[in-house]
């Protein structure tokens, strides 16, 4: 593979594009959200279960590309238990690294999703890894109106 | 006989066509720049660059109404540019031609001005499947205002327009039919001349959106019998904010003024205003004075390598292209009409086309990624987007080759 490719389509990247995690319906969902990038097509329904402040379950469907889908899968990893105000904080770490906004890039606060950092190289890509979590945040925000990045 | 000509049929320049475009002789990310985005825009020659340098220079004013030398020189280059694109389009009077900014601002006007005058509530417009937003978002606009509706003749799986479809749609409220000559996602080239002579035949007048096609063939709006034809320079090697209208003279005098301005008057006072004749009450305010020059070098530079030359040169590296797109594993081409231009529009099982694009920037390869303004023929298709690769002048079968090996590596990495 080229090699200056590697900071973006890591390993994890491809594994998480071939085998998304918690890629599933929730027929039981509190909340479920549409996402859409028109620039590029990239579809997501993110569905949301909420116990007590908890995300007690996350998960989506939809089609995009290697980068959206990772993104989504990644981010259902490492929601899952955490708290609304947790979420909303790893969100606003999340954004800032991935829009090149934060300059001492606090990588290991972000753990395993610190491995699409990358895709700041790589501004015509961005909003397919933002998605995902746009669509937690209107999730978690109680909002149903279909969120879009454009 | 270089290598890069070595394929080419007959004597076609390649090696010095190339030489021609500044622009190729680079590198990107490490690699030589394959350019396969041309359907969106083209590279531009020398011959262009240096026109539109040289009449900066030396000749540049603002055009009409000028007493001094270089107004008059000015006036003098944008008015041979109209009869420079008069004879491309093999229209029979200049002032048949009207300066746009393109293909999208040739549309607008025509809704804007023929549309309001001559659409009522419950009127139709005719237009294909297959169309850009281009030619669809501006008839959505007149129709909000007029009340006219907008009917939509549909395509196949080739992404071949049905003929008799549109045919059947052609209907008492018909009042124009609006039809892409060469389609931007799918290479098509529809049947023109026969949906003219189909809607000619109920006294329907045809608009075509030229923008895909006048890169690719010799248009003759005489042929053709059209009553509207819009293009783009961009496209045609020339510079960006500069495009024609033709549209047949009567229907221009008949038609009333859609912005208001300079130029575009004879007399003005507080109480009333008089239009001045076409085209000039189409181009209000100061216009692309250098980028119509510019537009015109290109046409001339085009005419140099001779439509024949460009055609078959085209035709071979999409032949080419066709073939051996069919080694790729899990491709699939978006548009297989048995008419088409030179465009390979695709999808790979189970590479997102924005994947596939990045991959192939990284081999210093360009092409495009996406819907290319064109959402419904992306639904008919059931696909969120396409690669489309372009191919222009410029190209060769080595730039083919590339390209394709470029995808197996691709496809592989993402197993």
């Amino acid at each position: 593979m080229l090699d200056d490719l590697r900071d973006l389509y890591q390993e994890v990247v491809f594994d998480h594009n071939r085998n998304p995690r918690n890629f599933r319906k929730m027929e039981d969902a509190d909340r479920t959200v549409e996402g859409h990038n028109p620039l590029c097509g990239d579809r997501i329904t993110l569905y949301l279960k909420l116990d007590d402040g908890r995300i007690a379950d996350v998960s989506f469907q939809g089609q995009g590309c290697a980068i959206s889908t990772a993104s989504a899968s990644l981010m259902t990893e490492i929601v899952k238990g955490k708290t609304i105000e947790e979420a909303e904080h790893l969100f606003e770490a999340f954004h800032q690294i991935v829009t090149g906004r934060d300059d001492d890039l606090k990588l290991e606060e972000l753990g395993k999703l610190a491995v699409l950092a990358g895709v700041r190289q790589y501004p015509s890509r961005i909003k397919c890894a933002t998605l995902p979590w746009h669509s937690l945040e209107a999730a978690l925000k109680g909002e149903e109106r279909p969120v879009s990045t454009e | 006989m270089t290598a890069a000509a070595a394929h080419t049929p007959s004597a076609y320049p390649l090696d010095r066509i190339r030489a021609d475009f500044p622009a190729l002789a680079q590198q990107v990310r490490g690699k030589p720049l394959v350019y396969l985005d041309n359907a969106a825009s083209t590279q531009k020659p020398r011959q262009v660059i240096d026109t539109l340098a040289d009449f900066y220079r030396h000749d540049f004013a603002n055009i009409h109404r000028s007493v001094h030398t270089l107004g008059e020189r000015a006036t003098a280059r944008y008015e041979a540019a109209r009869e420079t694109v008069r004879r491309f389009l093999n229209a029979r009077r200049a002032e048949e031609i009207v300066f746009v900014r393109g293909t999208t601002e040739a549309i607008n006007l025509v809704a804007q001005s023929w549309g309001r005058a001559n659409l009522k509530e419950g009127d139709e417009i005719l237009i294909t499947a297959m169309e850009h937003h281009s030619n669809i978002v501006p008839w959505q606009l007149v129709c909000r205002q007029t009340g006219a509706r907008l009917r939509v003749a549909p395509i196949d799986t080739h992404g071949e327009l049905i003929l008799e479809e549109l045919a059947k749609r052609i209907g008492p409220r018909t009042r124009l039919v609006s039809v892409v000559h060469m389609s931007n996602a799918l290479g098509t080239l529809n049947p023109v001349k026969e949906i003219v002579a189909l809607a000619h035949a109920r006294g329907i007048p045809v608009l075509l959106d030229g923008a895909q096609a006048v890169p690719h063939l010799p248009v003759d709006v005489q042929a053709l019998d059209c009553d509207f034809y819009a293009f783009s320079g961009h496209k045609l090697y020339g510079p960006t904010g500069i495009g024609a209208l033709y549209a047949r003279h009567e229907l221009l005098e008949a038609m009333p003024p859609w912005q208001g301005g300079g130029e575009m008057i004879r007399t003005v006072t507080f109480e009333e205003t008089t239009y001045n004749d076409p085209p000039f009450k189409f181009e209000a305010g100061t216009p692309a004075i250098a980028e119509a020059v510019g537009l015109a070098a290109a046409i001339d530079y085009l005419e140099g390598i001779g439509w024949e030359a460009i055609a078959a040169h085209e035709h071979d590296l999409l032949e080419y292209a066709t073939a051996r797109a069919g080694e790729v594993p899990g491709l699939r081409l978006i548009g297989t009409a048995r008419e088409k231009g030179a465009i390979l529009s695709f999808t790979v099982d189970r590479v997102h086309p924005h994947d596939l694009g990045t991959f192939l920037d990284h081999y210093g390869i360009a092409v495009r990624a996406g819907h290319h303004c064109t959402m419904p023929v992306m639904d008919f298709f059931q696909v969120p987007a396409t690669v489309r690769a372009s191919f222009g002048i410029y190209n060769t079968r080595q730039e083919v080759d590339l390209l394709i090996d470029a995808l197996k590596e691709i496809i592989e990495v993402f197993g």
